[in-house]
């Protein structure tokens, strides 16, 4: 989830209408398209103007009222302004719409120091060179950034569900009005009673832009704002004469139904990162699920996809009840479509890395998408957390940066076993008393034996440690004190010699075994 | 017709059989100096043996999965130059298991699985598939029919004192035995992790031992 600025210039229409007409900043002003107000800026506010009004009440409660026309036009174009002046703080600046731009917080953060530093700074720098007044946000994901925007806040890295939860559902407005109009009827008034309803429920009841509201009210990306909007027509749909059970039947469909598609998107310029693959039954069963690729989709791409989906589906243990009438394509997330010719940077995109990837795609239609992962080298001081697993087709991305100072960790060579679930340890003394660490990670005794998940007690030939982890002590909540120890066993057959031993919370467990 | 003579060039290949590159001081192991494509070889007592085998195939742009093992550790193996980048990991397969391992066998060149509590039928049949894909089966324990079987004998650490050093390095005993070509067993000492033992004490050594304002020892003095 990408953790964005968004700088938010209230009443923008306003604001852009008085600059064009030259009028002054705290003037009343107000915009009027077919006869009603559609927004206001502060001064005309305080008078009791409101959006929505006619033209001609907002004028009884504020004669000197200005009435200035709409034009989105306008708008946008001296939105530019402000654009640019966020452009010279930070690069890689997105206009969501006129009067909302969104940037990437990675980068002014690190160099500020602070996000509240940078968000003084934007505000500034928009007052300077843009003459406008700006309100500026900062959490993770677009929609939760806009909303923090709106109330000039900060809100912390992974707090955005929180903060979004109880918020009303009227905030989903004016991209999903049909449903919060719905939501409010049933019942479901704040952002975080929408987001507890199950997605799969969300997709069958309320159809793809409901999951999309969904997602963001659960504070998730609907999709990043590199990406390009879906044209809605581009749904490839297949609905067959007769019910079909058999795989090689629909795939022979799928074929076609993905030229169709792929040709579809190609003419809007586009391809498909995100691909969602419903199939209706004759008994209404929805079956569904999306696949994510980071390479766009090619037509066989597409096509192999949907077979080995639909693969997984009829020959899977909960099978549908009834033959498929229905089988959609739904492109969930498109980038341009020149993204294809690309593929230099992968290196060694040769004809082993495709014939790997098809089969790795075909495990992931049997298991799932995140049950096919891939190792990153990441940053950390056990060996478990210098490895970050990320599912097949995923962007590479290490769960902490790899290379910074990681003081406490372990130099090479690291252990090759490293249990799946803790396995506890003890550590004994010459009399048999256990062995800790003190406050100040020394140890309290001399090791000399090491019981391994409650087997019997082997002599230790050999040990080191402990090595001291601090981890985060500046910041309680995230804070870990682990103390590490490498013991040499007295050789057993079956039985790995060296291990790794971790402590914490008084308790000594295994980290890893040198096998 | 025209096909004709492509079969003909890929039979005559079938003659001199095909190998997957294996670590220099591992090739002498196997009969044909590295894994024959469409065999199974079982290992049997390190872990980190087996991801010694798979460090030469993902350096020559080769693929490889692990399934079914979840205690593998991916940074020791990145340490002994497995690019990691090409290697895909399938911690828990369950019921799937023979449709993963058959799926990842005719994409991938090496396959690295679980040996436990496969029945002898299921194992010839994976066994078979690999020999079809011309891909390399791996077995993390014993496996019914495996042409060779690598075993763990004697590993010797080094670099770890009684309160002070750390683990440098080890010396592992490797023993091959198997069928056919491979029956004569074969037996190597090889350095599994790490650096080999320097065959005296240097002074990286002993600095450890030594408090250095004790001793006459000075680090700057031994350049």
């Amino acid at each position: 989830m990408t953790r964005l600025f968004v700088v938010w210039c209230p009443d923008w229409p306003v604001v852009a209408a008085g600059a064009a007409a030259g009028l002054p900043l705290d003037a009343p002003a107000a915009v009027v398209a077919a006869n009603r107000v559609v927004a206001v800026n502060a001064a005309a506010r305080a008078e009791g103007v409101g959006a929505g009004m006619r033209r001609r009440e907002s004028q009884g409660r504020c004669p000197d009222l200005a009435v200035l026309p709409a034009d989105p036009d306008r708008d946008a174009r001296h939105f530019e302004r402000v654009a640019a002046a966020v452009e010279r703080l930070a690069p890689g600046v997105e206009v969501v719409r006129p009067g909302v731009v969104a940037v990437a917080a990675k980068g002014p953060a690190a160099y500020f120091a602070t996000e509240a530093a940078v968000a003084e700074k934007l505000i500034d720098q928009v007052a300077a060179h843009a003459d406008a007044e700006c309100l500026v946000g900062a959490a993770d994901g677009l929609f939760a950034a806009t909303l923090a925007a709106q109330r000039g806040l900060v809100v912390p890295a992974g707090r955005s569900a929180e903060f979004l939860s109880p918020l009303g559902v009227r905030e989903l407005l004016p991209e999903h009005a049909e449903l919060v109009d719905l939501l409010r009827r049933l019942g479901l008034h704040t952002l975080g009673a929408f987001g507890a309803l199950p997605e799969g429920a969300v997709a069958s009841r309320f159809g793809v832009r409901a999951v999309l509201a969904h997602r963001l009210a659960r504070g998730l990306e609907q999709r990043p704002p590199a990406r390009r909007a879906v044209p809605d027509d581009l749904v490839a749909t297949h609905r067959p004469d007769t019910p079909v059970e058999r795989v090689d039947a629909v795939a022979f469909a799928a074929r076609g139904l993905a030229e169709r598609l792929h040709e579809a998107l190609a003419g809007h310029g586009l391809a498909c990162t995100r691909l969602a693959i419903a199939a209706t039954t004759e008994r209404g069963e929805v079956l569904r699920r999306v696949w994510r690729c980071a390479d766009p989709l090619t037509p066989a791409g597409i096509a192999d996809r949907v077979r080995w989906q639909l693969d997984g589906w009829l020959r899977g243990p909960d099978r549908p009840s009834a033959g498929i009438t229905e089988l959609r394509l739904e492109p969930e997330e498109v980038v341009d479509g020149p993204a294809l010719q690309l593929g230099l940077w992968q290196g060694g995109q040769d004809e082993r890395a495709l014939r790997a990837g098809r089969a790795m795609v075909h495990v992931q239609g049997l298991l799932g998408p995140g049950a096919v992962l891939t190792p990153v080298p990441s940053g950390g001081r056990g060996p478990a957390e210098r490895i970050t697993l990320v599912p097949w087709g995923d962007e590479r991305a290490p769960a902490a940066p790899p290379d910074r100072p990681w003081p406490g960790s372990l130099p090479a060579p690291s252990p090759s076993v490293i249990p799946p679930a803790p396995v506890a340890a003890e550590v004994l003394a010459d009399d048999g008393r256990p062995v800790g660490v003190s406050g100040r990670f020394a140890l309290t005794a001399t090791p000399a034996a090491v019981a391994v998940a409650g087997g019997p007690a082997r002599a230790v030939v050999g040990w080191a440690g402990p090595w001291a982890a601090d981890e985060t002590w500046w910041h309680p909540p995230a804070a870990r004190r682990r103390a590490r120890l490498q013991v040499l066993l007295a050789p057993d057959e079956h039985e790995p010699a060296a291990y790794l031993l971790v402590r914490e919370d008084r308790k000594w467990s295994v980290e890893g075994m040198y096998d | 017709m025209r096909a004709l003579p492509s079969r003909v060039g890929s039979l005559a290949s079938l003659a001199a059989p095909e190998v997957v590159p294996v670590r220099g001081d591992l090739a002498a192991l196997f009969p044909w100096g590295g894994l024959r494509r469409g065999s199974t070889v079982a290992v049997r007592g390190s872990v980190a043996l087996l991801l010694a085998l798979l460090v030469e195939v993902t350096e020559g742009g080769g693929w490889v999965a692990l399934v079914g093992v979840p205690q593998v550790g991916l940074l020791a193996a990145a340490e002994m130059g497995v690019r990691v980048e090409r290697v895909v990991v399938v911690p828990s397969p369950g019921a799937e298991f023979a449709s993963t391992v058959a799926a990842l066998l005719d994409g991938v060149d090496v396959v690295a699985v679980s040996g436990a509590r496969v029945v002898d039928s299921l194992a010839r049949k994976l066994s078979a598939r690999a020999r079809g894909r011309g891909a390399v089966l791996l077995s993390f324990g014993a496996w019914p029919g495996a042409e060779v079987e690598l075993a763990r004998e004697g590993d010797r650490w080094w670099g770890l004192g009684v309160g002070h050093g750390r683990l440098r390095g080890r010396v592992t005993g490797v023993v091959a035995r198997g069928r056919g070509a491979a029956a004569r067993p074969r037996r190597c000492d090889v350095v599994l992790q790490g650096e080999s033992e320097p065959g005296r004490l240097t002074f990286d050594m002993i600095e450890h031992t030594f408090e250095s304002n004790v001793g006459g020892v000075e680090r700057g003095s031994t350049s």
